[in-house]
């Protein structure tokens, strides 16, 4: 076996090296303060380095390190996403770690750590490596959410997210060994084949069944979707705000995709036995987000509610259990991290006099004091409860389509009902921006990297509209290698 | 036989310490007979010819987490009388889920219709040995990803309890070393019966080498 056999993992390998040269310039890096800003330097060069060689090498669909390994076209795009949504991150942290006194330079490292945990989360081609991969990805987050010592919330924020993590990944992993004992082997391709070999005989076995539930609420939990959703209103209230930003987006990322490559890769033949608890949990997921929100006070709660009906939108997509459902969700999950970034990078500028702000009623008369922002968050809202001809509509249209194509007409008209909910508490914060009157006016802004990012998404969920069509196409033609996702 | 007289002698210390782990008044004792268990667990192991299990159970639980346990429990000062207040309110819902629990073990084994299959082992070579076989071949990559999570535990540890506190002396060997003859000692003459203006010729630089 010669070198280029590990040439498929080549970005993992890379980020891996990476990270371990930058533990030891943290250690040996001086000031906090100073190196911190080094660090963040370093970790935004090398994911984009490793964004190219995960696009020039991981194209061509191949297996590395015996079975444990695999890269397609659909692992480039989500590893793509997931580097785009840890670079973008990076660069808002900048300034925001001091103000929210986690300026070290283990912030950055921990954050290409976690990447690189999802990277080999969504490459997983094994029962062992998706565990190893779930690990390796949540560690640093439970770190992270409770970096900010001085703070109790923080805190709690981080425990519970701990807490609550050990407990899904105990799940996921009695699930698994269940898996493993009824099919016998943890290879996903191998229990591919012994599951469709069960249903041609009458069934998949009740053991394999339990064990199948078992692992989908796992993930069910990593994705934040109900009725596995207690944690994340605390821990995006409590963590830090540029925390929560990376927790909306990122993880997300890698989580879904391992969600789409289990259920379509691993148990695509048994999609009998999942369909059903898949709709159950996006249904569950959508009408908890869009009730949850109402109530809501603070912009980075209203999020997590956010977040946990987004994802029972994406799951809608899943649940059609068909070609269209997984370029649906693809794209879903792409337009759903460019609107939240530009929210994020937008709840990062607010202040009053140095004081971070989080309150809905903060933003009184937004459109006059800050009028351009103002238009940007409209934007992101707009596209977020789903209004034509914005990015988050066409998101919707697809999934709530593949749905419709594959049956599943109850469920949609349930996503298409909870969706207008949803719409009531994303306007509310427009008619707070533009018809209430300005209480305390809020800072000018300074920070001109968040500027250029919540314009540019701002522009990319405008226009989205023209580059979809060819999107999806472009998608639609990497396909029939999702054949190849069941190994 | 004597497989058989080994494995209930083992078996028997495990279950009656594992009972004194929960009835101990005293939680030194408790830890210490959770080691007990440990170690007769360890010895079934060793019968089944499981003995990397074995001696992991021993490195890891009696090497790692039993002085763990140790330290928690003398060095926090945890109310244990009042934690174990709960015990009688709790103990019918802990009988309901062990009952639970042994009926479904008693299912799975002495269930009609079900046959527990074991994969086909080399029973020529020892399993220590076969382990080593794959883990740095087969498995690198889970071995490595295993190294990369220690990692993340390590840098986790560090960041959520190190503090730098401001003024605290420390002794810097690399500044001590670098001291010259020049900064450090100083010739005064000294006339008879006065005191020197000063011994040292600036308190600055003794200062920093104390920080």
């Amino acid at each position: 076996m010669g070198v280029t056999a590990f040439f498929p993992a080549i970005a993992e390998i890379f980020l891996a090296g990476v990270s371990i040269v930058l533990v030891l310039a943290a250690a040996f890096g001086g000031e906090d303060g100073k190196a911190s800003g080094l660090m963040r330097k370093l970790a935004v060069a090398s994911l984009i380095i490793t964004g190219i060689l995960v696009a020039s090498y991981g194209n061509t669909p191949s297996l590395a390190f015996g079975h444990l390994f695999m890269t397609s076209p659909f692992m480039v795009y989500m590893k793509l996403l997931v580097l785009f949504g840890a670079t973008i991150i990076l660069l808002m942290s900048r300034g925001h770690v001091a103000a929210d006194n986690i300026n070290r330079p283990e912030f950055p490292l921990l954050i290409l750590l976690s990447v690189l945990g999802m990277m080999v989360l969504i490459s997983s081609n094994d029962l062992m490596v998706l565990y190893m991969g779930i690990e390796l990805q949540s560690l640093p987050l439970y770190v992270i959410a409770a970096m900010r010592r001085d703070s109790v919330r923080s805190s709690e924020a981080g425990l519970k997210y701990f807490l609550l993590g050990a407990l899904s990944s105990g799940l996921l992993l009695y699930g698994a060994s269940l898996i493993y004992g009824f099919t016998g082997s943890t290879n996903y391709g191998e229990i591919a084949s012994s599951l469709s070999q069960d249903v041609l005989n009458g069934g998949v076995s009740s053991g394999a069944v339990i064990g199948i539930v078992f692992l989908i609420s796992g993930m069910a939990f990593k994705i934040s979707a109900a009725p596995f959703h207690m944690w994340t209103p605390d821990v995006y209230e409590g963590s830090p705000t540029i925390v929560t930003a990376f927790f909306a987006v990122v993880p997300k990322l890698a989580a879904m995709s391992l969600f789409l490559r289990v259920t379509y890769g691993m148990l695509g033949s048994a999609s009998d036995s999942w369909q059903q608890v898949v709709v159950a949990i996006a249904m569950a997921s959508m009408i908890i987000g869009a009730l949850g929100a109402i109530m809501q006070t603070d912009l980075k709660r209203l999020m997590a509610y956010s977040s946990i009906a987004h994802m029972g939108y994406a799951l809608v997509g899943m649940a059609s259990a068909q070609a269209e459902g997984i370029s649906a969700v693809m794209i879903y999950m792409a337009i759903y991290i460019v609107s939240s970034i530009g929210i994020f990078a937008l709840i990062l500028t607010l202040s009053r006099e140095g004081t971070a702000v989080t309150k809905i009623n903060d933003l009184a008369g937004y459109s006059r004091t800050h009028p351009l922002y103002a238009a940007c968050m409209l934007i992101f809202l707009f596209s977020m409860a789903g209004i034509p001809p914005l990015g988050g509509f066409f998101g919707k249209w697809f999934v709530f389509s593949a749905a419709v194509n594959a049956g599943l007409v109850p469920l949609a008209v349930f996503g298409v009902l909870s969706s207008v909910i949803g719409a009531f508490y994303y306007i509310r914060i427009i008619k707070v921006m533009y018809v209430d009157d300005v209480a305390d006016a809020l800072d000018q802004p300074d920070r001109r990297t968040n500027g250029m990012i919540i314009l540019s998404m701002a522009v990319i969920t405008a226009l989205m509209v023209f580059v979809l069509s060819s999107l999806r196409e472009g998608i639609m033609g990497t396909l029939p290698y999702i054949a190849f996702i069941a190994g | 036989m004597i497989t058989s007289l080994f494995f209930y002698l083992f078996a028997a210390i495990t279950i009656a310490s594992g009972l004194m782990v929960i009835t101990a008044r005293n939680p030194v004792h408790a830890v210490l007979f959770l080691i007990l268990a440990f170690f007769n667990a360890a010895g079934l192991f060793v019968l089944m010819g499981a003995e990397f299990l074995a001696m992991l159970l021993v490195v890891v639980y009696v090497g790692a987490v039993a002085v763990l346990f140790l330290f928690v429990v003398m060095m926090l000062d945890i109310d244990y009388a009042n934690m174990r207040e709960g015990f009688q309110r709790h103990l019918p819902l802990g009988l309901i889920v062990g009952g639970v629990l042994l009926v479904e073990l008693l299912v799975i084994f002495a269930g009609p219709g079900t046959t527990i299959g074991v994969a086909d082992v080399d029973l020529t070579r020892s399993n220590t040995a076969q382990i080593g076989d794959v883990i740095y071949t087969e498995y690198l990559y889970l071995f490595q990803l295993a190294g990369m999570i220690l990692l993340v535990a390590m840098i986790g540890a560090i960041t959520l309890t190190m503090r730098h506190r401001e003024g605290v002396k420390r002794q810097s060997i690399a500044l001590q070393n670098a001291r010259t003859r020049e900064e450090t000692v100083a010739l005064v003459s000294v006339e008879n019966n006065q005191a020197p203006e000063s011994i040292l010729p600036n308190n600055k630089d003794q200062s920093k080498v104390l920080r």
